[in-house]
């Protein structure tokens, strides 16, 4: 992939965030003395040091091309289905469907993506998937809970696989118009989601005073939504640089992203939760699993892709 | 032993893989991991199992510290290089031809010249998250060494990701638990002894009984 001058902006933008925010994680840990101050702070700290490692690994993916790019995030899904998978009971049926999700499923999806095959990675999992891995599993001759573990086993696959397999995707659209570095869409979409992710804890954490949804997500307040939400928005508009979308419809685009990288973190929670967890796992430290972290994407990349197939590309 | 050393990229690779498949992420619920000499006995639900809390442990550990394995399954060929050759297993005979021979001989000789062990006192794969009953091996042990640390330990998550008969692991995270050391109770019998290191088995599980 062609490097672009905004890309090593922007990179130079994340790297200077972190190193902001690692300083006022420093000082703000030398200052706390209460107890449940200090949780809150290393908890910070530690979320802000797992990033400085995930925007390193972007930073090495990319620098790898496609394939980097596409390894990456296969890796990610892979790590997101674990996740997925722990929390869900499953019985020995359950055995021959899942490792076709692990070890077929998962590199056929990203092999299709890498190979720019859109009108069959679009429907392999919701279409193909759908069908094979009830049929499959229906063969193992184990009735109890069927349609349940059979429903799991789909939504794993859909959100860990699917979904997430939309950001990498995103290096495939050929744009009419719009000849810059193929990583700059990936960029614009993870940076939008993951500060409005962080941007609503900001605001949260400062202002918020009225949970959201207290039972499925503790930590979201009205405030932290709108605080967050609508920075987040009018952080993406002004990107509109990096993109192929004027400066409303970057604003446009931004919003939808904010908003289903929302309901996907709200959604997920509910899952998560029913399953009796409150961390998807705990690979990132201070986050949890990789899937709390790529909750959210996993519900805007799809969406993101569609709208900018359907009205640019 | 000098196999062990050669064998470190088997080792390191095997590791590599059960960390990817499995995690196998250690937590120290009951004791630290120590230098101490020891034999870790958990519930026993898959082939995996000897890999995860072999991965759990730190690499020094790991040198001195010798899985049980069963002569009938692992004695042979590829699984046989695997267990002796890359994981320093000790093999046991499970099904006794020679009857006059005593099939702990080879844990007894190794406890005596320090080492730890890797026991599955069920003698048997299991298919559910509780442990069935223990096998008198680790009372016996336990009485021919009784400075050795009995460490309790508990495998989630194994029986789900390699159910009975399948050949490959379907990824799950599974946690090794590592418990308090049994103590010595004075005139406990064999029977009593089994049944208290299976519950602190089950205890670890935090499955309601």
């Amino acid at each position: 992939m062609n490097v672009d001058e905004s890309l090593i902006g922007v990179l130079i933008g994340v790297v200077a965030l972190l190193v902001v925010s690692s300083v006022i994680g420093a000082i703000l840990s030398a200052r706390t003395k209460s107890e449940s101050q200090r949780r809150v702070i290393d908890n910070l700290n530690a979320r802000t040091k797992s990033w400085w490692i995930m925007v390193a690994l972007l930073v090495i993916a990319f620098a790898f091309g496609r394939v980097g790019t596409l390894t990456l995030f296969a890796f990610a899904s892979f790590f997101a289905l674990r996740e997925f998978i722990t929390l869900t009971p499953t019985r020995p049926g359950d055995y021959v469907p899942l490792l076709l999700s692990f070890f077929v499923l998962l590199p056929a999806q990203y092999a299709l993506i890498g190979y720019d095959r859109y009108g069959i990675f679009a429907i392999f999992i919701p279409v193909y998937a759908f069908l094979l891995l009830p049929a499959v599993a229906a063969f193992a001759a184990d009735t109890e809970d069927f349609l349940a573990r059979c429903a799991k086993v789909q939504w794993g696959v859909m959100i860990c696989v699917y979904c997430i397999s939309y950001a990498p995707a995103l290096l495939f659209l050929r744009i009419p118009g719009y000849e810059r570095s193929d990583a700059l869409l990936i960029v614009y979409l993870l940076l939008i989601v993951q500060l409005s992710d962080v941007l609503q804890y900001v605001f949260g954490k400062i202002f918020g005073r009225t949970k959201l949804a207290p039972r499925v997500s503790p930590s979201k307040t009205v405030e932290g939504l709108l605080g967050g939400g609508l920075s987040a928005t009018a952080i993406g508009g002004a990107l509109f640089p990096l993109t192929p979308f004027t400066f409303l419809e970057s604003l446009a685009m931004s919003f939808a992203i904010v908003a289903m990288g929302f309901v996907g973190g709200l959604t997920l929670s509910a899952v998560k939760r029913s399953l009796g967890a409150k961390d998807w796992g705990a690979l990132i430290e201070g986050h949890g699993g990789v899937l709390d972290r790529l909750d959210s994407v996993s519900f805007a990349a799809p969406i993101f892709f569609h709208l900018t197939r359907f009205f640019f590309a | 032993m000098t196999g062990l050393v050669l064998m470190r990229p088997t080792a390191t690779a095997l590791v590599a893989l059960v960390r990817l498949l499995v995690g196998a992420y250690p937590r120290w619920v009951g004791c630290g991991p120590d230098d101490r000499q020891r034999i870790y006995f958990a519930n026993h639900t898959s082939h995996v199992d000897t890999l995860a809390i072999w991965s759990a442990l730190p690499r020094r550990l790991r040198q001195h510290t010798h899985p049980v394995a069963a002569r009938d399954y692992w004695g042979s060929g590829f699984r046989n290089y695997i267990a002796t050759r890359a994981l320093g297993a000790v093999l046991i005979d499970r099904s006794r031809e020679d009857k006059a021979a005593d099939p702990l001989a080879p844990l007894i000789e190794l406890l005596a010249q320090g080492e730890s062990l890797i026991l599955f006192p069920e003698g048997t794969r299991g298919s559910s998250a509780l442990p069935g009953a223990f096998r008198s091996g680790l009372y016996r042990l336990a009485q021919a060494a009784p400075q050795v640390e009995l460490v309790p330990v508990y495998l989630d998550n194994l029986h789900r990701s390699m159910p009975r008969g399948a050949l490959f692991p379907v990824p799950l995270t599974c946690t090794v638990r590592f418990g308090a050391p049994l103590t010595a109770v004075p005139g406990e019998g064999k029977e009593q002894f089994l049944a208290r290191a299976r519950g602190e088995v089950v205890k670890l599980s935090g499955v309601a009984t």
